[in-house]
């Protein structure tokens, strides 16, 4: 299928992402504000033109060990949720981290705690950039701000997926998920052939070949000090990670007095406050975090030393702003705004925040 | 290991019974008694015998098998607790051509597990699972299975268990077996040469119906825990004739996706799980 | 070129799919859009909303609480969003349901007796429509040939022989609407 210019919601992008971005398989469990995408594959019957396998599982514990045991013989295998689905699948992520594992989790968020609302929010920075399941892992997260960025992301997700050999995360929200936008689809690429499959996971399992060693796909490893040489080497793959694949947008940060730190739909807010600020006189930018992690923690540092103040606007109580401040060594004013509870801050609000608690 | 063998051939001994190759040389961690490895070879003969061992994926469970993936030259995945069977399910939906099966305990399966147990059989999944039973946590010092009998003393039933306190013991496989998904359900034991012999047949069928697509395959085998029961392998192996027997039946309870003949409502139901004394 | 709208009213009026078709009609004729809805328990029988943006520009927020034009058509959604309409902008209501008259002085304010009139014509289905025309008599944002590919995407084939129908709602709904107050 070609490249077509469409009106999608950003639910029905990542489906169609999946699809056309050449996904084998794709695991998941109903739950607002995020239903669209199983609903947009079933009805698209994918398994009858590129072959891609879709189900419909009996919880989200049962997703996760799904793309588990799919990604593990080296396919493209993902899920998505919503928040307390994702809080199920601690375990299963933390798995796949330790099994390093490529596949693509989509959460799109909604507020919290517990049952929580099923309007959106973005409170699970820290559930998704720091841990979430037991254990020192990282999973490369993708916050993307538009219909078209959850398109994209989703093929960018399977070259940092396999890369790396890490989860990639794309951490989105109900108000994005929702959301209409225009959007230019690419050209599908085909799922990977049965050569591609071993040449791009020689670590899968799909059968051993007398010409190999069995291949396991396994978290545990019982001796200490073999286990702190694992560890160690996750924790290079994350610094390279740090290196080489950090993601952000700088808009009017030359000239800023003054920069608002957004991500997702709070980007798009802050974007708007931003011009309104401009319109009256304040120098305002916006700094935009693609990657949550890799955080651009060198980016915004340096640009931070160049402005009197910082909002950081997310729909929480604040999780985003304690990298901002880490980034920042606490050496400009860094104050946190945000709205809880499925509520979504106005423009205006964030320019009377930013007018209030920075620059005053 | 090969050179030892051939000394041994050169010194006029005589090769009767032998490692097969789709099993490693690793040096099993299982205690001896238990049938876990006899399982395992087991599995690794039928795989050979088949001349499948380029194309299978097995998955192992949280417990005693754990480290089951050391054991089997195959591909092979670990799962987290009690999960096998949902990584099984997406190892066969993507992989339809290869064979899958998972091999896991009692508290594996069927307690923290029985959800994806259940659905996978449902759904009719079409791989084997293999289930050893028996009747206790082994890995983690020996508490309280689902499967643990009325009146069975473990770690966490010091006194035996208590019907009112812990429930019944739950048998998984004639409660999978009312599953249309199934396709093939059956209980074996692997204390003797006769019901190895048995058990390696239903082994062997549970694989071949793969081949089939008609559903799930499930073996349970019985298998003594000395170690958690406290007692020397044979008299273990007496007591679970004597005792586990009697509540969890031996034999196929379907074959070919019908009910067995002789495989009654009460049969089904076992409605007064017998009381054990230790 | 930026035109900031919201569409309230009942759910089951078409509120949602009359801001599809008019967003799709941007997208064909090359403009930036959103289309962002309320949603949840809300979807389900009550009132329902979309908030539609068109532009000529990269749109920031697609969440947005001060619009240039409110489509109203129930008195809740006249109560909710009455104030939100910005000084100078643009307020159309359907009276039917109406009792209390929005009272702004400082914006324009039509009205289009849309469901009365499909109840007339027997076209009750396109309603939404009518009250579309009415909108882009006012402000043409979107030119007549994007709205036929507007209605193309936004309906599934089987429903493309309801296009004609479609249009020719939108050309009542462009007769019908009537100016209460023009400041």
């Amino acid at each position: 299928m070609a490249k077509e210019l469409k009106l999608m919601k950003g639910n029905e992008a990542i489906a169609r992402a999946m699809i056309a971005s050449g996904t084998d398989g794709y695991f998941g469990y109903p739950i607002t504000p995020q239903s669209e995408v199983m609903e947009t594959l079933m009805a698209e019957k994918p398994w009858e033109t590129t072959g891609m396998t879709v189900l419909q599982a009996e919880s989200e514990v049962a997703s996760i060990n799904m793309v588990y045991g799919g990604a593990a013989t080296g396919k493209k295998v993902a899920t998505s949720s919503s928040s307390p689905g994702i809080s199920l699948m601690q375990e299963g992520l933390t798995y796949l981290a330790g099994a390093e594992i490529p596949c693509l989790i989509v959460n799109v968020m909604r507020g919290g705690p517990g049952l929580g609302t099923i309007q959106p929010s973005q409170s699970d920075y820290f559930q998704s950039t720091k841990g979430g399941g037991h254990g020192d892992y990282q999973l490369y997260t993708l916050a993307p701000a538009s219909v078209q960025e959850m398109y994209d992301f989703v093929f960018d997700a399977w070259d940092i997926a396999f890369k790396y050999r890490n989860p990639v995360l794309i951490l989105s929200d109900g108000a994005i998920g929702q959301c209409m936008e225009k959007l230019y689809t690419r050209d599908y690429v085909p799922r990977w052939t049965e050569e591609e499959r071993r040449a791009n996971a020689p670590w899968g399992t799909w059968g051993k070949p007398a010409t190999r060693d069995h291949n396991i796909i396994t978290s545990l490893e019982l001796d200490s000090a073999r286990q702190e040489v694992f560890n160690l080497k996750l924790q290079k793959k994350y610094a390279e990670m740090k290196e080489k694949e950090v993601r952000f947008e700088a808009l009017n940060c030359d000239d800023a007095e003054y920069i608002i730190v957004a991500y997702g739909s709070s980007s798009r807010i802050a974007m708007k406050a931003m011009q309104m600020a401009r319109e009256k006189g304040i120098k305002v930018g916006l700094f935009r975090l693609i990657t949550l992690f890799p955080f651009p923690t060198k980016q915004l540092a340096e640009i931070a030393k160049k402005v009197k103040g910082i909002l950081c606007v997310e729909m929480s109580a604040g999780q985003m702003i304690e990298d901002v401040r880490l980034a920042t060594s606490c050496g400009v004013k860094t104050e946190h705004f945000g709205r809880f509870g499925g509520i979504i801050p106005t423009p205006g609000e964030v320019l009377e925040a930013l007018e209030n608690k920075i620059i005053k | 290991m090969e050179a030892r063998r051939q000394e041994l051939l050169n010194q006029g001994y005589q090769e009767v019974y032998t490692k097969t190759k789709v099993l490693t040389d690793a040096v099993m961690h299982y205690c001896p008694g238990c049938g876990h490895g006899t399982t395992h070879r087991l599995i690794a003969e039928v795989i050979d015998e088949m001349g499948i061992q380029d194309n299978v994926v097995g998955v192992s469970p949280v417990g005693c098998s754990v480290l089951a993936y050391n054991y089997f030259d195959v591909d092979f995945q670990e799962a987290a607790h009690g999960r096998a069977p949902a990584v099984a399910t997406a190892v066969k939906r993507l992989n339809p051509d290869t064979f899958v099966f998972t091999y896991q305990g009692d508290g594996d399966l069927a307690a923290i597990g029985t959800a994806e147990t259940i659905h996978a059989a449902n759904r009719g999944e079409n791989i084997t699972m293999i289930f050893v039973n028996n009747g206790i946590y082994g890995m983690t010092g020996g508490q309280m299975a689902p499967t643990t009998l009325v009146g069975m003393k473990s770690a966490t039933t010091p006194y035996g268990r208590r019907v009112d306190l812990n429930g019944f013991p739950l048998r998984m496989t004639e409660l999978l077996s009312t599953l249309p998904g199934t396709y093939y359900v059956t209980r074996q034991s692997v204390q003797n040469p006769a019901a190895v012999r048995k058990a390696k047949a239903a082994i062997r069928k549970a694989f071949e119906n793969q081949k089939l697509k008609k559903g799930l395959s499930f073996v349970e085998i019985l298998s003594n825990c000395n170690s958690g029961w406290k007692m020397t392998p044979v008299a273990a192996n007496k007591w679970m004739e004597d005792n586990m027997m009697p509540n969890y039946p031996i034999g196929d309870i379907k074959v070919d996706g019908k009910i067995c003949e002789g495989i009654t409502a009460e049969r089904l139901v076992l409605d007064h799980p017998l009381t054990v004394m230790q | 070129m930026t035109e900031e709208i919201i569409i309230a009213g009942f759910g089951g009026q078409g509120v949602l799919s009359m801001g599809k078709i008019l967003a799709y009609s941007g997208v064909m004729q090359d403009k930036e859009v959103s289309w962002m809805p309320s949603y949840g328990p809300e979807m389900r029988g009550g009132t329902a909303n979309v908030s539609v943006i068109i532009s000529d520009e990269r749109i920031s927020s697609p969440i947005i609480n001060q619009f240039d034009t409110a489509i109203i058509l129930n008195q809740q959604s006249l109560d909710k969003f009455e104030h939100s309409v910005k000084p100078g902008g643009l307020l159309i209501y359907d009276p039917n349901g109406i009792t209390h008259e929005p009272t702004r002085k400082d914006i324009n304010i039509y009205k289009i007796a849309a469901t009365a009139k499909a109840q007339e014509l027997g076209i009750s289905k396109v309603f939404n429509m009518v009250v579309l025309g009415g909108f882009l008599k006012l402000k043409p944002i979107v030119d007549k040939q994007y709205i036929h590919e507007g209605l193309e995407h936004s309906l599934p084939q089987r429903h493309w022989n309801l296009i004609p129908q479609n249009e020719e709602a939108i050309e009542i709904g462009k007769t019908l609407i009537e100016p209460v107050q023009t400041i």
